[in-house]
């Protein structure tokens, strides 16, 4: 098609909607900007720490190359060579005080080895010329170790699969990826309980939330309107003064125990443990996640004309009958949006299972935050968060194989 | 009971009052029968009570006080599920999740019918509206015509014998509407089944109806036929709200038998038939039918003098326009023929009626 001049249309109509779509794009460019520099660079950046090794090669190069020709399986510790090569690397190492940043590396895959590089480095000034491999192995008993030579020989890499290995409880021993002992499992076991608990809270919001949402759609305005403003009255509080509220309600001590006790349902010595559990992370939760489970399903119950189930009525269907078989199948939209997205936020909640999930109520999240400002194992705590993020997503994938997300209405 | 078609009532409303706030009554002390196969509309302006009447009937809405009976059973506390109504309702209702054919089950199934007899009533049913090649669509595919005709369906499929109509043809177009109205109308005459239809299209209450109760603030202002409601109307509310309407603003002068004496503002006086004017003193308005009203040497009894005012050319007739008595909106349909061709805008002519058909009523 060409317009009235002779060029082609579309040419022609692309340039009568530059204007407006250059007005568009500089009207979102703040945000697209921001959303760049503070979400995904961010992410990316941690996407890549969960497998970057780049600081073993660097800070260790004529070692990780002299290693190469050393077979683990031979059963004998490297020779001559590379303990010359070692010893080049860490005088410069030691200088420039990156050794100890390489301990710490190599110490979450084998523990003892920050010890034995920091022991040695104090010393490596001292080495003399020739003979490397005695001096080394007098300088400390973990040089002549097949598995202190293996685990630097595997982390040579620029990449490395091991924080990944490590984040599902495996490690490569130098046979292949396997499990770990099972005293050592932790990360599984936490993926599945956040799963858990994340569809627990997921189905008491739904369960508490639906009956509401539906109240809330049906009173006349005005009650629906103050209804509505209790609902929203907790996003006007604090996250914190919410859930130390739970505490103060729930603790042993708290208000319910001190209650039950003083009723005497209860005996003084058998106050109920709710809080620093599980328990205390599924009613901490579903309250705070509640009105996520809420709006979505009372947006969709709104636009459900009261007539539908008049008519089910009309038509001869018992009150359970009209709803289940009519008004059901219609707030099933609300539903979903409802579910996957308090299921989302649920999967990464970290500040509230922090705070009243003791031990066996904490998250995955927990770990990830511990790896990141307590540990500084920042490699695993990655590995960690990418596969939570894939998990979240392979989930978003099913939800919409089988309900469609185009049948998620959010309002 | 007495009713309009002779038949004992088959539904009844016996003092039947309704409050929302319990300050206002919606529906005031309302008393109405219907018959057997009858075909009643409720008629009135929004707000008059006529749905919320409905309601009740269907067992929506609870009455304040008086009881519903059908057939002679109160239904006050049965619950709607129970009551075995049909019911269409404005915006069809139809279960957007189902096919025509599920919802057309639906009644059936909730009622524990085998399943070859409820297929054989669905067809039965889709085809009664003609629709017997739509089971398989969602209600989203079809028309808004096709979703009436289903709707109506879906409530007739299980035998009710009463079904309630509120508003169906309100958000068809004009020329559908009218087919629709002869077609439910047929459906009914068919079947023998009892409807009752709430409307605010007065020519849709006018062309389908046995009777019609013309709602007015909670009560109904006039129960009659058709005919009766345009011909005879008892009240000036039912006057103006059914047809075109000339209203006359005067005095009663005198009543004597059927016929008052009513002084009309620069001192005219005429005849009309006495209908709901009160006595001696008292202020009426006088309604005529602008086809009823004689003009030119026709003008032999109760004549006046009119101002034609405007002419507005509508093919079979000529809508004029004049003024009368103070009242410059006094509309007159003059068929068109040679006589009146003469009719022009500024003129004065001679104008009247045949007594019977102005009748003096309550004044507004």
């Amino acid at each position: 098609m060409l317009a009235a001049d002779g060029t082609p249309l579309k040419a022609s109509l692309a340039r009568a909607l530059r204007r407006q779509k250059l007005r568009a794009l500089m009207l979102i460019a703040p945000l697209l900007l921001f959303v760049v520099l503070t979400f995904i660079a961010p992410i990316v950046d941690m996407l890549w720490r969960s497998i970057e090794n780049q600081l073993v090669p660097e800070t260790l190069p004529r070692t990780v190359e002299a290693l190469k020709d050393w077979n683990p399986k031979s059963g004998e510790v490297p020779g001559e060579a590379v303990f010359a090569a070692l010893a080049a690397d860490l005088q410069i190492a030691v200088k420039a005080k990156t050794h100890t940043r390489v301990a710490s590396r190599l110490n979450y895959e084998q523990p003892g080895i920050a010890s034995l590089f920091r022991q040695s480095g104090r010393k490596v000034k001292r080495l003399e010329e020739g003979n490397y491999r005695e001096q080394f192995l007098d300088m400390h008993d973990g040089w002549g170790s097949i598995a202190v030579w293996s685990t630097i020989k595997r982390f040579s890499g620029d990449y490395t699969a091991g924080y990944f290995l490590n984040a599902v409880d495996m490690e490569n021993t130098g046979d292949g990826a396997q499990f770990k002992s099972e005293d050592q499992q932790i990360y599984l076991f936490l993926f599945g309980r956040t799963f858990l608990l994340s569809v627990t809270i997921t189905f008491t919001c739904l369960l508490l939330g639906y009956p509401l949402a539906w109240l809330l759609a049906t009173l006349p305005v005005r009650t629906s309107n103050l209804l509505m403003i209790l609902v929203l009255l907790p996003f006007w509080t604090s996250l914190l003064v919410r859930t130390s509220a739970w505490i103060v309600l729930l603790q042993q001590e708290g208000v319910i125990n001190d209650t039950l006790v003083t009723i005497g349902i209860l005996d003084d010595n058998n106050r109920l443990q709710m809080m620093f559990n599980q328990t205390g992370t599924i009613i901490a939760m579903t309250h705070i996640l509640l009105p996520f489970m809420i709006l979505p399903l009372y947006s969709v119950m709104k636009t459900i004309p009261p007539s539908y189930v008049r008519a089910a009525k009309s038509l001869g269907a018992t009150d359970w009958t009209a709803f289940w078989r009519v008004y059901f199948p219609q707030s099933v939209p609300g539903i979903g949006a409802g579910a996957i997205l308090v299921f989302i936020v649920a999967i990464g909640y970290y500040i509230t299972p922090e705070l009243v999930g003791g031990t066996d109520g904490i998250f995955i999240s927990n770990r990830i935050a511990y790896h990141i400002s307590s540990s500084l194992n920042w490699g695993l705590g990655a590995a960690l968060g990418v596969i939570l993020l894939g998990v979240v997503l392979i989930f978003y994938w099913t939800y919409d194989k089988i309900v469609g997300i185009d049948n998620v209405k959010l309002g | 009971m007495a009713d309009g078609t002779g038949n004992r009532a088959f539904v009844e409303f016996d003092r039947v009052q309704k409050s929302y706030d319990g300050e206002t009554l919606v529906v005031k002390d309302l008393n109405l029968s219907i018959g057997k196969g009858e075909f009643l509309t409720m008629l009135g302006p929004s707000g008059s009570g006529k749905t919320t009447c409905l309601m009740m009937l269907a067992g929506f809405e609870t009455a304040t006080h008086g009881d519903i009976k059908l057939d002679g059973i109160a239904i006050n506390n049965i619950p709607p599920h129970k009551r075995g109504i049909g019911m269409v309702f404005q915006n069809y209702a139809l279960f957007p999740h189902m096919t025509v054919g599920e919802n057309l089950a639906f009644p059936l199934e909730v009622r524990k019918m085998s399943k070859v007899e409820t297929e054989q009533k669905v067809q039965r049913a889709l085809d009664m509206v003609q629709m017997g090649a739509f089971s398989g669509r969602r209600p989203a595919q079809l028309s808004g015509g096709q979703q009436q005709r289903i709707a109506l369906a879906r409530a007739l499929v299980f035998d009710a014998e009463l079904v309630l109509m509120d508003e169906p043809l309100g958000a068809l177009d004009k020329q559908l509407r009218e087919h629709m109205q002869y077609e439910i109308k047929h459906i009914h005459e068919n079947l023998g089944i009892t409807v009752v239809y709430v409307t605010h299209d007065q020519s849709e209450a006018l062309t389908m109806s046995d009777r019609i109760a013309v709602f007015n603030d909670g009560v109904i202002q006039q129960l009659a036929p058709p005919p009766d409601l345009y011909e005879r109307p008892d009240n000036a509310f039912v006057a103006q709200f059914i047809g075109e309407n000339n209203k006359l603003n005067g005095k009663v002068i005198a009543v004597d038998g059927g016929t008052a004496t009513v002084e009309l503002p620069g001192d005219i006086k005429v005849n009309a038939h006495a209908v709901n004017c009160g006595g001696a003193g008292q202020n009426t308005m006088l309604s005529i039918r602008p086809e009823r009203v004689l003009l030119g040497p026709d003008a032999t009894s109760n004549a006046m003098e009119g101002h034609v005012v405007e002419l507005i050319y509508l093919g079979d007739h000529i809508r004029c326009r004049m003024e009368v008595a103070g009242n410059d909106d006094f509309i007159v349909k003059v068929a068109n023929s040679h006589e009146h061709a003469a009719l022009k805008v500024g003129e004065r002519t001679p104008l009247g009626w045949v007594t019977e058909d102005c009748r003096a009523l309550d004044a507004v």
